[in-house]
């Protein structure tokens, strides 16, 4: 009786995941489908070709990747240093790193203003060296730095604290001073984080929306990124705004999995997963 | 298990205090009106009185900038009455069938912003053209921006303003936002030189951080407001009585308190 009565709770549980993952798969996919569908492919590669689409898409590609590298120069050392040590502060720091990534962009951006416009908290600072970013390039830049570092310190701290010990006591006993071993072991070790964690972190800078519009205005050629692009054209020519986002989409997914899955030992002999699987 | 108690625990406490914080309040009726960006105020305050009028009755707002109302409103988003600024969206509205009988209920007319330090030395309508001012508009599609350009060659083309005043003020904009309440905020901020809104944007804490230039009324445009109940209420009855409210002497007034011009009104000679 309770074998029978386990053997049915079981069968509808299975049920009920099967359920919840086709509701799952219907909800993010579908909206993707729509969207490659509603414009005919002929015409959605000619409207790629428009001269303001092709603007939104260097300015995205400019600001994204100028976006990525400082996430990753600057998230490198923060991640290392909350990986391996503990300091004063340090709670504070991972929730103001984590934040971002939980706050709503509006509200970043509104943020961004207040600390860096030119009638912010820094502004008049900022002013000293000749620098006022609110409806510049450079503001996509930081409001797409913002948004993205956790995506990056995040992961790649983990990636930081998972490499084995024995490698790095292995490293202490031959003499190697802790910037070898960060540069030829614990790098190396984690390149694939690092990797995916720098391909999260570029996606999310493609993708931002509510921190750019806010911070830095809104001017094709400027500070119109392909997302800003996209809610403008919305409101007027809807075939154009579907063949930015098909564009985005493209360029998003061919990241993730582009990043993610790349061939690590094409770039470094000996990664994570062949040192510790050998 | 203690762990995963622990945290539904924490999790139930959040949503609690979220619920809590936004004073959720349980109403039998909703009426949901979309309505322009530049009618916050104004109609914040009408759905106010229609809700003490209405026992029961809740009013939800989403403004926006009227474009985008209709954006929303063409892909099918639910709600029982759209108020435009201007005629040429709601005419959008009503051609592809999701309105009818639009009924003009205000007027409106520019003003030139600039921050009350006025970073930019912005004093009359001849500085919006002086190289390296930052000037906020509002895009093309919203009704404040087309408004906005079709005042600015209204100066251009006045005596006593260069010939290529038009072409030198639209260089200075640094962007162009997705409603008039965007220009508003970013010359409160201080961010922007200067700014065309409408005069009723100016409202009291605005006008503490603000300056405003006035546009003369034969330079000026007179916007048009018209507000329509949506063929897809399920509650058209109750949305005609918002309608009429908006549009009766006592919303009129509520309208000319917020700055508008009432419809009906000596309106000044200018152009449409």
């Amino acid at each position: 009786m309770a074998a029978h009565r386990r053997g049915s709770v079981e069968f509808l549980l299975r049920l009920a995941t099967v359920l919840a993952v086709v509701l799952l798969a219907l909800l993010l996919g579908l909206p993707l489908l729509a969207l490659i569908f509603r414009v005919p492919a002929g015409e959605l590669i000619g409207r790629i070709g428009d001269p303001e689409v092709l603007q939104a898409l260097r300015l995205s590609l400019i600001t994204s990747a100028g976006s990525t590298v400082v996430v990753v120069l600057l998230g490198l050392p923060t991640a290392y240093l909350l990986a391996a040590r503990s300091f004063p502060g340090k709670r504070i720091l991972e929730a103001v790193l984590d934040l971002p990534m939980v706050l709503p962009p509006t509200v970043a951006g509104l943020a961004l203003l207040l600390a860096f416009g030119r009638a912010g908290l820094a502004g008049s600072a900022l002013r000293a060296f000749g620098i006022t970013l609110p409806f510049t390039t450079m503001a996509v830049v930081v409001a797409q730095v913002f948004m993205a570092v956790p995506f990056f310190v995040a992961p790649v701290r983990a990636g930081f604290a998972a490499v084995d010990r024995r490698y790095l006591d292995a490293a202490a006993t031959l003499r190697a001073s802790e910037s070898y071993s960060f540069f030829r072991v614990i790098l190396p070790l984690s390149l694939p984080t690092v990797l995916a964690g720098t391909a999260m972190a570029w996606a999310r800078s493609l993708g931002e929306f509510g921190a750019t519009i806010t911070f830095a205005g809104n001017l094709p050629g400027r500070t119109q990124t392909m997302p800003l692009a996209v809610y403008v054209q919305m409101e007027s020519d809807i075939d154009r705004a579907v063949a930015l986002s098909v564009l985005l989409l493209v360029m998003s997914a061919t990241l993730l999995v582009g990043l993610r899955y790349a061939p690590v030992g094409l770039f470094w002999h000996k990664t994570n997963a062949q040192l510790q699987r050998p | 298990m203690r762990i995963l108690r622990a945290g539904i625990q924490r999790l139930v406490f959040s949503a609690v205090l979220l619920v809590i914080l936004t004073g959720v309040a349980a109403a039998q009726k909703t009426l949901t009106v979309y309505a322009a960006a530049s009618l916050t105020d104004a109609f914040h305050d009408l759905g106010k009185q229609f809700e003490k009028s209405h026992p029961g009755t809740e009013v939800l707002f989403n403004f926006a900038g009227s474009q985008a109302l209709v954006a929303q409103l063409q892909e099918g988003a639910g709600a029982d009455v759209f108020a435009s600024a201007d005629s040429i969206w709601m005419q959008v509205a009503v051609d592809s069938g999701l309105a009818a009988d639009p009924e003009p209920f205000a007027h409106n007319l520019l003003v030139v912003i600039v921050p009350k330090n006025n970073p930019g030395r912005v004093d009359r309508l001849q500085d919006l053209g002086r190289r390296g001012t930052k000037l906020v508009l509002a895009a093309d599609a919203v009704p404040a921006g087309r408004y906005s350009r079709m005042v600015l060659r209204n100066i251009g083309a006045a005596p006593g303003f260069p010939a290529d005043y038009v072409h030198r003020v639209l260089a200075n904009v640094v962007s162009n936002e997705t409603s008039v309440k965007g220009v508003v905020a970013k010359v409160q901020l201080g961010e922007a030189d200067a700014g065309v809104a409408y005069r009723s944007d100016v409202t009291p804490p605005v006008a503490r951080v603000v300056k405003t230039i006035t546009i003369p009324d034969n330079l000026n445009v007179l916007a048009n407001y018209p507000i329509a109940v949506l063929k897809q209420s399920r509650q058209a009855d109750l949305a005609r009585e918002f309608v009429a409210l908006v549009v009766s002497s006592e919303g009129q007034l509520v309208m000319q308190q917020y700055n508008f011009i009432p419809v009906g009104a000596p309106a000044p000679a200018m152009s449409h």
